[in-house]
């Protein structure tokens, strides 16, 4: 086994194992001090994945689509073509260390306050679970295989909901679990569609078609669209995610927000575009008017939002319309815009529901009416709520404004009636999405104090500091610096669309 | 024609040792009349069956009882997989009866005599030859099953699950014999394979009225035994009102068999082309009435006993693709039939580890009670619970039930290779449907206690039942391992 093999096994195998260890040490602030290191470790192995592995980068007529720095392959379940096949791309790699960073942070939250409900250490097992089934997700190569850590995700999520959730917890769970699985048996049909006509399930082999008929395309293409449209989610299969945003803890949300809801988007890249371009050449215009709809409905309903945490919730339909509109255009201007804009929203709304939290916790209410005046008792806190929320506006020089910009452009770019249209709406769209933000910032920073916020201390705890600065960090490297992501995804990317628009 | 046939004892060793066992349970209650010697005694031989079955099934597929071409014993790759599965069923059902037993609500004896006959009838069913035997043998495994449900004594509601399960029971044996006279009555064959080859030979016999009757009454009096929709009505009441064990062997070794039965007939004696829309039709009523009506229960059995009505359509689903065109071809008939038999093993091992949570978290020899009784459950017994959760997961086909999701994968697979993609997402969207009561139960398990009911199957009325406990903790570690390797179930289906 290569170096890179066994960081690949160690980026599942150590939160995997954490789990396990968390569960069996009997002391609960011990387990969540162990819970921490594994996930430290596993983001530890994340980061190096980028090194090496990319001699064949050169390109060739023959060499496929999707072309892993390193891959590790190995037989599972002949009967069912399912294969343990990992890899990992520029276009995943962002993605796996957004994901290990956030499942750290949010471990290490845990170390200093335990939402009610349940013990610490069953969240920070249920946590890293749920690390697992989302880094299986990105790093799979099996179509089997991603819909198996697909599926993995969902059970520990709906127990962190129902656990350690807000007053209406159950309910929200519950159907958050439904849609999801709704979501994913589609994908279970969709994956074996292709799997039946193509012969594999090896997604190497798989990107571009393979040689499917265009109707097994279009019917695959559907099928997994829809699939990761729950996931995104697109307008109008999104209502699940408000409720659950709302209800679930702090660092349920987090992980939700912040990586969950890229499983989706980069599903929609890597299996739904690639395996069936000729269906996403079909379904782009559909899938465009969408995007936007989604773009121009989340903000409105934002505008009229007065829970700060479900305003942030319906935030991310937008935002993920923002990225599914660049998917949409199929160009690589619209793939790249994707792959930052999904990275960006994860740093920049996990920070947003971090400080949501923050507030919540303080002063015991969500209410945007009775948090005014937050700026005079605590400074700091309003501060970075500030600063979280002008980079989710997309802000120049913040991570959130390439995602959106790019989007726009690229839907441009494409040219005719039809796609001006939605770069031209799109655009509106990301105005009102300033004007939400700012209003959100105006009730809650200005005025004079309520009695619920004239309370609050000004101080921040250090665990709190811990969890935000790393993102805050990352919002303005990556606002500075798109190369960060935008580099390491030029060549899959380049590849993808090569294949696709061929 | 030679009178004196040769008979294949090697071949038969596997319903030897089932009769075997029946007899020497018998012999023992009545010379020792120690009842843990007479349950020893039967766990023993329903082992010592398995083995036996395993090994004589690991040789080549061996034949007795043959008149020219056909035979009536054919012990090949799945006569022993279903000899093994009955046989281990048996085992876990008799540990799951301990307790009950013990507390002296049915007599030892009868009991596990009446278990040991009906597993002879499992063993011999996956051997069955021709219709004559496969009756037979489906009757040795249902008839004892009659005087179980009946066996608690001072039970009103188990006489009344007995003579609901009788009733019905008796119809449906009585419509498959129907459908195998009049089979006979137009082929002049009762061996299975020398039907399907005469109504292949002759397709003017397919096209007869009576045959088009025959075939549909056989189908009807199988589906009883799987308790499909619209004949499933029996299955809830009887569950309910049976001793948990048999609960668990009804709805698992029972089904096995129905299911058994079906195939072999489905497979091997009807045309495809007859069986495919009837066996589609009832799938798709099976599972998604099965689905709807488990998520109104209370009542945790009955709960069970829908959701086993459901799982039994999806056993059904992959025959249901025989009934397009794309679906005949012989690699996708085979596929097809290998999956119905994969999803019927793992459902098994699932639904028994479901049933032995159940009675691991309820007190000794007591019904299945309500799902507010289990409310809760996993402050008292963790892992009892948490195997019982991962059972139900399993059975909702989720991860960390990854043996239920590989049989809902298997079941998909299959019909997608066969070009009957609806069927494929009817099924899907009935796992949805199913994981809403699932979870419910589930949830319950972890969800507060209500303050107000200290005494309602409290921490002190669960006591500490040693082979519960380790059946239990056996069933859960053999669903672990299918999900791990399911390979295994796969490759033994097929054979």
């Amino acid at each position: 086994m290569t170096l890179g093999q066994v960081l690949l096994v160690a980026v599942l195998a150590v939160p995997a194992l954490g789990a396990v260890a968390v569960a069996a040490t009997p002391r609960d602030r011990a387990a969540r001090l162990v819970g921490t290191i594994a996930a430290a470790l596993t983001l530890l192995a994340a980061v190096p994945l980028v090194f090496g592995g990319r001699g064949w980068v050169a390109w060739s007529a023959d060499a496929p689509a999707v072309r892993p720095w390193h891959q590790l392959d190995l037989p599972w379940v002949p009967g069912l073509e399912l294969r343990f096949h990992l890899g990992v791309d520029g276009i995943s790699w962002p993605l796996v260390v957004l994901t290990a960073l956030l499942t750290l942070l949010c471990c290490a939250y845990t170390m200093w306050r335990v939402p009610d409900g349940g013990s610490g250490r069953a969240l920070v097992a249920l946590l890293l679970v749920v690390e697992v089934g989302i880094l299986g997700t990105f790093l799979a190569l099996d179509l089997v295989l991603f819909f198996l850590f697909f599926e993995v995700v969902l059970l520990p999520m709906y127990a962190i909901i129902a656990g350690w959730g807000g007053a209406d917890r159950r309910r929200a769970a519950r159907k958050f679990a439904l849609y999801t699985l709704f979501g994913s048996v589609l994908l279970l049909v969709g994956v074996y569609v292709v799997v039946a006509a193509a012969g594999t399930a090896d997604l190497v082999t798989l990107t571009g078609g393979a040689g499917m008929s265009r109707g097994t395309q279009l019917a695959a293409f559907t099928l997994l669209a829809l699939a990761f449209a729950v996931k995104s989610p697109l307008w109008p299969l999104h209502s699940w995610l408000p409720d659950a945003h709302t209800q679930a803890p702090t660092v349920g949300s987090v992980v939700l927000a912040g990586v969950l809801l890229k499983m989706g988007t980069y599903g929609l890249i890597r299996v739904a575009v690639g395996v069936a371009p000729e269906g996403a050449r079909w379904a782009a215009p559909v899938l465009g008017v969408l995007a936007v709809a989604a773009i121009l409905i989340g903000s409105l309903v934002c505008l009229a939002q007065s829970d700060v945490k479900r305003l942030i919730a319906y935030s991310s339909v937008g935002h993920m319309g923002f990225v599914l509109l660049g998917v949409a255009t199929l160009t690589a201007t619209g793939i790249q815009a994707a792959l930052i804009g999904n990275v960006a929203h994860g740093v920049i709304t996990g920070l947003l529901f971090f400080l949501a939290g923050a507030v919540k916790d303080r002063t015991g209410t969500g209410t945007l009416a009775e948090l005014s005046g937050l700026r005079e008792t605590a400074p700091r806190l309003a501060g970075l709520l500030a600063f979280a929320a002008i980079a989710s506006l997309g802000l120049p020089g913040l991570a959130g404004f390439w995602g959106e910009a790019f989007a726009v452009i690229a839907a441009v770019q494409v040219g005719g009636p039809l796609w001006t249209t939605l770069g031209v709406l799109a655009a509106v769209g990301g105005a009102l999405t300033a004007a939400y933000f700012l209003r959100l910032l105006r009730q809650v920073t200005h005025n004079r104090p309520s009695p619920a916020v004239g309370q609050v201390g000004p101080g921040l705890a250090g665990a709190e500091l811990t969890a935000w600065v790393p993102l805050v960090l990352l919002a303005l490297a990556i606002g500075l610096a798109p190369t960060l992501v935008l580099g390491v995804a030029e060549a899959p990317v380049d590849a993808l669309i090569g294949v696709v628009s061929r | 024609m030679n009178v004196v046939q040769s008979v294949d004892s090697v071949a038969l060793l596997p319903a030897y040792l089932a009769a075997g066992t029946a007899v020497l349970v018998l012999i023992t209650d009545l010379l020792v009349a120690r009842p843990r010697a007479t349950i020893a005694v039967a766990a023993l031989g329903a082992l010592g069956t398995a083995v036996g079955s395993a090994l004589v099934g690991a040789g080549a597929e061996r034949r007795t009882f043959c008149v020219g071409a056909d035979c009536s014993w054919i012990f090949g790759g799945r006569a022993a997989l279903v000899a093994v599965v009955v046989a281990l069923i048996t085992v876990g059902v008799l540990g799951l009866s301990v307790p009950a037993l013990r507390a002296g609500r049915s007599p030892v004896g009868e009991y596990a005599f009446l278990l040991a006959c009906s597993m002879t009838g499992g063993v011999v069913l996956g051997a069955a030859g021709d219709l004559i035997t496969l009756i037979v043998a489906l009757e040795t495994l249902t008839l004892p099953l009659y005087v179980l449900v009946g066996l608690r004594r001072g039970s009103l509601a188990s006489a009344e699950a007995a003579v609901t399960f009788f009733v019905v029971s008796v119809v449906a044996t009585t419509l498959t014999l129907l459908g195998a006279a009049l089979l006979y009555a137009v082929t002049g064959g009762l061996h299975l394979d020398r039907l399907g080859a005469l109504l292949a030979e002759q397709p003017e016999l397919r096209d007869l009225p009576l045959t088009t009757a025959a075939v549909a009454v056989l189908l009807v009096g199988l589906a009883f035994k799987v308790a499909a929709v619209p004949f499933h009505a029996w299955a809830p009441a009887t569950y309910d009102g049976a001793p948990l064990p048999v609960a668990a062997y009804l709805s698992t070794a029972s089904k096995l068999g129905g299911l058994v039965a079906l195939l072999a007939v489905v497979q091997r004696a009807l045309p495809a082309d007859q069986t495919g829309p009837v066996l589609a039709l009832l799938a798709v009523l099976t599972m998604t009435v099965g689905n709807l009506v488990a998520l109104r229960q209370r009542r945790t059995v009955r709960l069970l006993a829908w959701s086993s009505v459901a799982q039994a359509g999806y056993i059904l689903a992959p025959l249901g693709a025989l009934a397009l065109a794309a679906g005949r071809t012989d690699e996708a008939r085979s596929a097809a039939y290998a999956a119905a038999m994969a999803y019927a093993v793992f459902f098994v091992v699932l639904e028994l580890a479901a049933f032995a949570g159940v009675t691991a978290l309820r007190p000794a020899g007591a019904d299945g009670g309500t799902l507010d009784d289990l409310r809760g459950a996993a402050r008292r017994h963790p892992w009892r619970a948490a195997a019982f959760g991962l059972a139900l997961v399993g059975l909702a086909g989720l991860p960390p039930g990854l043996a239920g999701l590989f049989a809902k994968v298997t079941v998909v697979r299959a019909l997608l290779d066969g070009g009957a993609a609806w069927l494929a997402l009817v099924v899907a969207l009935n796992a949805v449907i199913g994981l809403a009561y699932y979870l419910r139960v589930t949830a319950a398990l972890w969800a507060p206690t209500p303050l107000a009911a200290p005494n309602v199957g409290g921490a002190a009325a669960v006591p500490v039942v040693g082979v519960v406990g380790v059946v239990l903790a056996v069933v859960t570690v053999a669903t672990v391992v299918l999900g791990v390797a399911p390979q295994l179930v796969l490759d033994l289906a097929g054979r």
